[in-house]
């Protein structure tokens, strides 16, 4: 492959006469929800009688996409400038099992909430700065921290599950319903408001596309880029401990299996959204309808009475067929 | 007299103990469009690195307004109004204008938000002050070369600003483009700032700037007023007096009378590479003159398959060749070492004889293992013939000079054995004992044979290895001159600025 410059300028060569102006609608940058939107059509149709469309059935799609919809939402940072976090899963299950710990060890739900984030923070922290100090590809960095982190939720414990007896983090961390609502929906819909606003409305969003955009022009233009490519990395393990709470939450333990290769369903959804591999392009409600059709999918498939293997064929056809026709991540 | 906006006085810069800036004076005036000129190495470029922060001075000083300032670092030069305008180094394809020019100074919203509606607007407001016609929504990466540095002049005004430095700004322009930049460029005079435009070009040059200062060998020869200069005065004092003794040409005797080994026939590419055709004698030195962007490095690469083409015919030894990737030039028998490609090209951790191997692996080995014996005989002929100044063919490359490593990126190209040789500026970023060599390299290559293009912007090189020399400008070959009707440095620089 050239050099970027080089391929910025063979594409930037082709129009050089001519300032384009006319915004024309490309359905290609709305693939996936068109594609969510077929598939939710398909499912309702052929699986009406089944129940697909009740709202029992709605609502637990979105219990069971919520943590890899948070994850993402992270993640979509941390793709935007051009790196990847592998290590999210693991953080997960690390998170579940110390805050389920610091739980049992009579340190109230402030103490398992702080304990719980604090390891994803501290994750993530170790992630960022092995890429930013060390300037080792974050490929590799998470790739260690994956195994590492795995490795020691396992320890901890001796694999065994830590139960969580305390009924309030149950309850806010997963398992409640506020009237119909779960409460699951609720932190999705709060931690994606926050997250589009971050990555549209603030300066840190601006930068983050900018430093993946092009990482020297960035330093040039005054960015900060390892600075925010710490944040970002600090920012996904946050989301990963927070997503191991809700596992936590919802299952009434810690467990060092939660979170086990979502890592890939993470990355999908992001990638499905419309957010660039290559950095510079991000989109927060994409990666949410990624991450929603990615779920319902699995729902409909389950429902439909495939078995797992025949399940995993059709995940991964419908995700190599929506970015193949999507655009923005096979571009540039 | 006139005051001066910027003034710098006296500075000198040494990089590893070679001079490269010494005792250079050098002065800009409010509303004067100033040249800076100079030969590759002249030190342009480091003087202006100087100025904008990125390079600190050992000597000298820096004034302002008749202010003495302290420029350390990049940030010191933004504070003291000065600004540079990158080829395309500092906008980022993914954002749109507004969000480019503002980048790091949006503004905010009375929450801290950002701002964009605001942003947008002053965005429109200054591209209308600067007539220029872009949409501040639009991606950057959906605009055009001469739009592009628009919107980068735009960005360095859109911050307070009185000094403007201009590297090259033209290279990349179709014609239309440099008009509209020029017609800029005077609004900016008239407005007030202070302008230093860097420039190969001496028609642009001559059409746009008020004085014209010329660096050769890092020191200052003369700073003159344009209506008072020709372009025999500014090439002189470009070229300076003595030639260097290792660049003198040597008449080389090959046989006239064969067919031509390559023959480019009707080559066009857009308006970079416009009909253009010529024929390749075995052991024939064609050299290609023209400034940057005269589409040099475009032929030589819609050649070799490794860059596009809109049309044109490649016969290589009388057969026409289809040509569309590296490895169908390089069956066809060509070989292209690109001006990026002579440091990549080795593994430096590696002995010669394994960077020598590396591109023939297939043809040393015997059954699935590799022939050792054969390779080593390979490797140690190829040190021979090409004269790689090395203890055995076991060392690590690193701990050869650069012009021997230079050799071994050579002996990997010719280990297929092309019948065409081509070369992008095959001597850039060596020291002077290399060059002499390569050149002595690429004459011997010559010798056994081979038909050899080179591409140089360095003419006294050009001047040395030359049969024949094409001139390009703006896509076209212009000129073709035989060696022997070039008489001086001067002749082939009048022919490459299109005099």
């Amino acid at each position: 492959m050239q050099s970027k410059d080089s391929n910025a300028n063979g594409a930037v060569a082709v129009g050089s006469h001519t300032v384009t102006r006319k915004k024309s609608f490309d359905w290609r940058n709305y693939i996936v929800y068109l594609a969510f939107i077929g598939v939710i059509i398909y499912f309702s149709a052929t699986l009406y009688d089944q129940g697909f469309v009740s709202t029992d059935n709605l609502l637990n799609i979105i219990r069971q996409t919520a943590m890899i919809s948070l994850m993402g939402l992270a993640m979509t940072f941390v793709i935007s400038t051009g790196e990847i976090d592998l290590s999210v899963g693991s953080i997960a299950a690390l998170s579940s099992l110390t805050a389920a710990l610091t739980l049992q060890a009579g340190y109230g739900l402030i103490g398992g909430v702080a304990v719980g984030l604090g390891t994803g923070l501290l994750v993530g922290l170790v992630n960022g700065l092995l890429v930013t100090k060390l300037a080792i590809p974050s490929f590799l960095v998470t790739l260690g921290t994956m195994g590492t982190v795995a490795g020691l939720a396992m320890w901890i414990t001796d694999t065994a599950p830590v139960p969580i007896v305390d009924s309030t983090f149950n309850f806010v961390f997963g398992s409640g319903d506020i009237g119909p609502i779960p409460i699951l929906l609720v932190w999705t819909v709060a931690a994606t408001i926050i997250a589009h606003i971050l990555l549209r409305k603030t300066s840190f969003g601006r930068q983050t596309l900018a430093t993946g955009g092009n990482e020297s022009a960035a330093r040039f233009s005054g960015v900060k880029t390892q600075r925010i490519k710490l944040l970002v990395f600090l920012g996904s393990g946050f989301m990963a401990g927070f997503a191991g709470l809700l596992y936590a939450g919802r299952m009434h333990a810690g467990r060092f299996t939660f979170g086990e290769g979502d890592e890939l369903s993470v990355i999908a959804a992001v990638i499905l959204g419309g957010t660039s591999l290559f950095g510079g392009v991000g989109t927060v409600i994409g990666t949410v309808i990624g991450s929603l059709m990615i779920g319902t999918i699995n729902n409909g498939l389950i429902i439909m009475g495939l078995d797992v293997s025949q399940q995993m064929i059709i995940k991964g056809l419908i995700i190599i067929l929506a970015v193949a026709f999507g655009k923005k991540a096979i571009k540039r | 007299m006139e005051q001066s906006m910027l003034s710098m006085r006296n500075i000198s810069k040494a990089f590893n103990g070679i001079t490269v800036l010494d005792s250079v004076d050098f002065s800009v005036k409010k509303g004067e469009v100033h040249a800076l000129m100079g030969g590759n190495g002249a030190g342009k470029s480091t003087l202006m690195k100087i100025l904008t922060g990125v390079y600190t001075a050992d000597q000298g000083e820096i004034y302002i307004d008749d202010q003495l300032v302290e420029i350390k670092n990049t940030d010191d030069a933004r504070k003291n109004y000065i600004s540079m305008i990158f080829q395309e180094f500092s906008l980022i394809p993914t954002l749109t204008v507004a969000q480019n020019i503002f980048l790091t100074r949006e503004d905010k919203t009375s929450i801290g938000l950002l701002n964009d509606k605001e942003c947008i607007a002053k965005t429109r407001k200054l591209l209308q002050d600067l007539e220029v016609d872009i949409d501040p929504n639009e991606l950057v990466g959906n605009l055009g070369v001469g739009y592009w540095q628009m919107t980068e002049i735009a960005k360095a005004l859109s911050q307070e600003t009185k000094i403007l430095v201009m590297d090259e700004p033209t290279a990349s322009l179709t014609k239309k483009e440099t008009e509209i930049l020029f017609s800029f460029i005077n609004q900016l005079k008239s407005k007030g700032y202070a302008i230093i435009y860097i420039s190969h070009r001496m028609d642009e040059i001559l059409e746009i700037c008020d004085r014209i200062t010329i660096l050769r060998d890092g020191k200052h020869v003369a700073t003159e007023d344009c209506k008072q200069i020709d372009l025999d005065m500014v090439i002189q004092h470009i070229v300076g007096s003595g030639m260097d003794k290792a660049f003198e040409w040597v008449e080389r005797d090959y046989d006239k009378n064969t067919a031509p080994v390559l023959e480019v026939k009707n080559l066009s590419l857009g308006s970079k590479v416009q009909d253009v055709s010529f024929n390749l004698f075995p052991g024939e030195i064609v050299g290609i003159a023209g400034l940057m962007g005269s589409g040099r490095t475009e032929t030589v690469s819609a050649i070799f398959g490794t860059g596009p083409k809109d049309s044109g015919d490649i016969i290589v030894k009388g057969e026409k060749k289809t040509i569309k990737n590296a490895s169908d030039a390089v069956k066809a028998g060509l070989a292209l070492i690109p001006e990026d490609r002579r440091v990549q090209g080795l593994v430096l951790e590696h002995s010669v004889k394994e960077n020598i191997m590396l591109p023939i692996l297939s043809k040393m080995q015997k059954g699935l293992l590799i022939d050792d014996k054969k390779a080593n005989k390979v490797a140690n002929d190829f040190v021979k013939k090409l004269n790689i100044k090395t203890d055995d063919i076991y060392k690590t490359t690193n701990l050869l000079s650069g012009g021997n490593q230079q050799k071994i990126v050579l002996a990997k190209w010719l280990a297929n054995d092309p019948s065409v040789l081509m070369l992008d500026e095959p001597t850039i970023g060596v020291d002077i004992g290399a060059k002499t060599e390569i050149v002595d390299v690429i004459r011997e290559l010559a010798d056994s044979g081979k038909a050899i293009l080179v591409i140089s912007s360095e003419l006294p090189e050009l001047l040395a290895l030359s049969d024949r020399v094409l001139v390009m400008h703006e896509g076209r070959i212009v000129k073709e001159l035989q060696r022997r009707e070039i008489n001086t440095e001067e002749e082939l620089q009048h022919a490459i600025q299109g005099f």
